[in-house]
């Protein structure tokens, strides 16, 4: 069974997915605060300003914590168990959702160094994930 | 000022576990007669109906189907919705209706038939539908998992191991041991928990909480009616809520939640802290929470809950009982009524006379509960006597 893609994107969502699907992790930065944010959306979440500049991510990352997830929460996930869930910091501040995936992804610990990667979930549609840094 | 002004006049609990062959509507039906029987209240005394949301039977105004379904008569009605948290937001609303005269005598029902009206495998993927549906969903997260990143990042700050999160379902399974309608009642070793199957490690089975069918519920008066009523008053003391979040991504911290500045609102109103406090009922979602609730609410120092199940504190014959029916993780869990049944267990614990499960003090007890990933929160604050 197929994995999730996002539908029915909003235009930042949009965006973001673009970006992806071109090999780009972009977030927004606020021109009025400076405020660097994620997930995307329409204003800035620290002072509400509505312009804003998207920013290409380093793709850098640590690890704050993760899951080893054994018990698939629907069918699309049953062919991909083990698999981790974890919450990355960005280089630039925010934190994201992702699996950390490629070699070693069960060994993971917090703390880590991570760097960005892409899995395609088929026709183009391309989601951000992360892999361990070697060494 | 709500201090002192609503008190708790009956609670009832429907059948729980299977109950097949029940809608939701007629669990929290079941559930509301045997509180308004409770209080020594008929249909034509309750004029305010306060529900949670069921999703099973997703009425458009649930409130009003289950009014309707009853025959209530009412002047003051709403769905409330916090996930988990909702039971202390419509409760606190209860108590600032009675209080206001909007309305006399409120029912705060909750309920919901997750067990046969679901499904295990659907009431799992609706865990699912928690999480972000672009940047979260797609990465197979759902509320264990979400839960384990909090576990994870805690035992990784603390030192807290898998043992100290087994001693919480252990210490409340013997607590549902007690209750007579709690829906596990066979005990539970730590041996067992540790052996239990992993959902999102380090989460295994037992230290998630219950698919269960059920329905609780509760009537808010006005303390100036205490004397009309078939028991003891329970009075509300205290309320204190906070919100900062709502997907786990977003939150500020994945440790220190809203639940301290819920909590100290609500000591601030009742004018009371965690030392004057008896017996203490805490979201158990999962075995993590109540831990990390224990702390935010002053009954331990950040990262020092553990002890409280280590040397017995937590147990119903301890200094500090915790989730004497057995919480969500033994008793019963449905939506936002495993958090509504917080309520109900520390009504009848301060009234007394709870047999095998009675705590030796009882004068005060604190009930906090929260909804979505430590997103909501709520803290109500009870006692036998105004403050």
């Amino acid at each position: 069974m197929a994995l999730p893609f996002p539908e029915s994107l909003t235009a930042e969502a949009a965006h973001f997915f673009a970006a992806a699907a071109q090999g780009r992790l972009e977030l927004q930065r606020c021109a009025d605060c400076g405020k660097i944010w994620f997930y995307p959306r329409p204003a800035c979440v620290a002072c509400g300003s509505t312009d804003y500049a998207w920013i290409r991510a380093s793709g850098r990352g640590t690890v704050h914590s993760f899951s080893v997830v054994r018990r698939a929460p629907t069918p699309e996930f049953r062919d991909r168990v083990p698999y981790v869930v974890a919450l990355v910091d960005l280089a630039e501040g925010p934190r994201m959702m992702t699996n950390v995936v490629g070699e070693g992804a069960l060994e993971v610990s917090i703390g880590d160094a991570l760097e960005l990667t892409f899995e395609d979930r088929g026709a183009g549609r391309t989601l951000p994930q992360f892999r361990r840094i070697a060494g | 000022m709500l201090r002192n002004r609503a008190i708790i006049a009956g609670v009832g609990e429907s059948r729980i576990g299977k109950v097949p062959g029940v809608s939701a509507l007629e669990l929290c039906a079941e559930a509301a007669r045997r509180a308004m029987a409770d209080a020594g209240l008929g249909l034509r005394d309750i004029d305010g109906l306060l529900t949670a949301y069921s999703m099973t039977t997703p009425y458009p105004v649930f409130y009003g189907a289950l009014a309707e379904f009853m025959g209530l008569e009412l002047r003051y009605g709403a769905e409330i919705t916090a996930g988990g948290g909702s039971s202390g937001v419509m409760i606190r609303d209860a108590a600032l209706a009675v209080v206001s005269g909007r309305a006399e005598a409120v029912l705060v029902v909750s309920g919901d038939n997750r067990a046969t009206g679901m499904g295990r495998d659907n009431a799992v993927a609706a865990l699912a539908a928690w999480g972000h549906p672009y940047y979260e969903y797609p990465y197979g997260g759902f509320i264990p998992a979400y839960y384990a990143l909090v576990a994870r990042r805690y035992m990784h700050e603390f030192g807290a191991a898998a043992e100290d999160l087994a001693r919480v379902a252990v210490t409340q399974r013997a607590s549902a041991c007690r209750h007579p309608n709690a829906q596990m009642r066979t005990p539970l070793t730590i041996e067992a928990v540790l052996a239990s199957k992993p959902i999102a490690e380090p989460l295994r089975l037992y230290d998630c909480c219950l698919i269960s069918d059920a329905a609780g519920a509760l009537v808010v008066t006005r303390a100036e009616r205490a004397a009309d009523l078939a028991h003891k008053p329970v009075y509300l003391l205290g309320a204190g809520e906070a919100f900062t979040h709502e997907h786990i991504l977003a939150a500020p911290s994945l440790l220190d939640s809203g639940a301290r500045r819920a909590a100290e609102a609500a000591y601030a109103m009742a004018g009371l802290g965690p030392r004057d406090i008896d017996v203490a009922m805490l979201y158990d979602c999962f075995t993590i929470t109540p831990m990390l609730l224990a702390e935010d609410c002053g009954f331990a120092a950040r990262g020092e809950a553990a002890a409280l199940w280590q040397d017995g504190r937590a147990s119903i014959e301890g200094r500090f009982p915790i989730n004497t029916h057995g919480g969500m993780l033994s008793h019963a869990h449905a939506g936002a009524t495993g958090g509504l049944f917080e309520s109900v267990e520390a009504v009848r614990q301060l009234r007394g006379g709870e047999g095998a499960r009675q705590v030796k003090r009882h004068e005060t007890a604190l009930v906090h509960v929260e909804g979505g990933i430590l997103s909501n929160h709520a803290t109500l604050i009870y006692g036998t006597q105004p403050v």
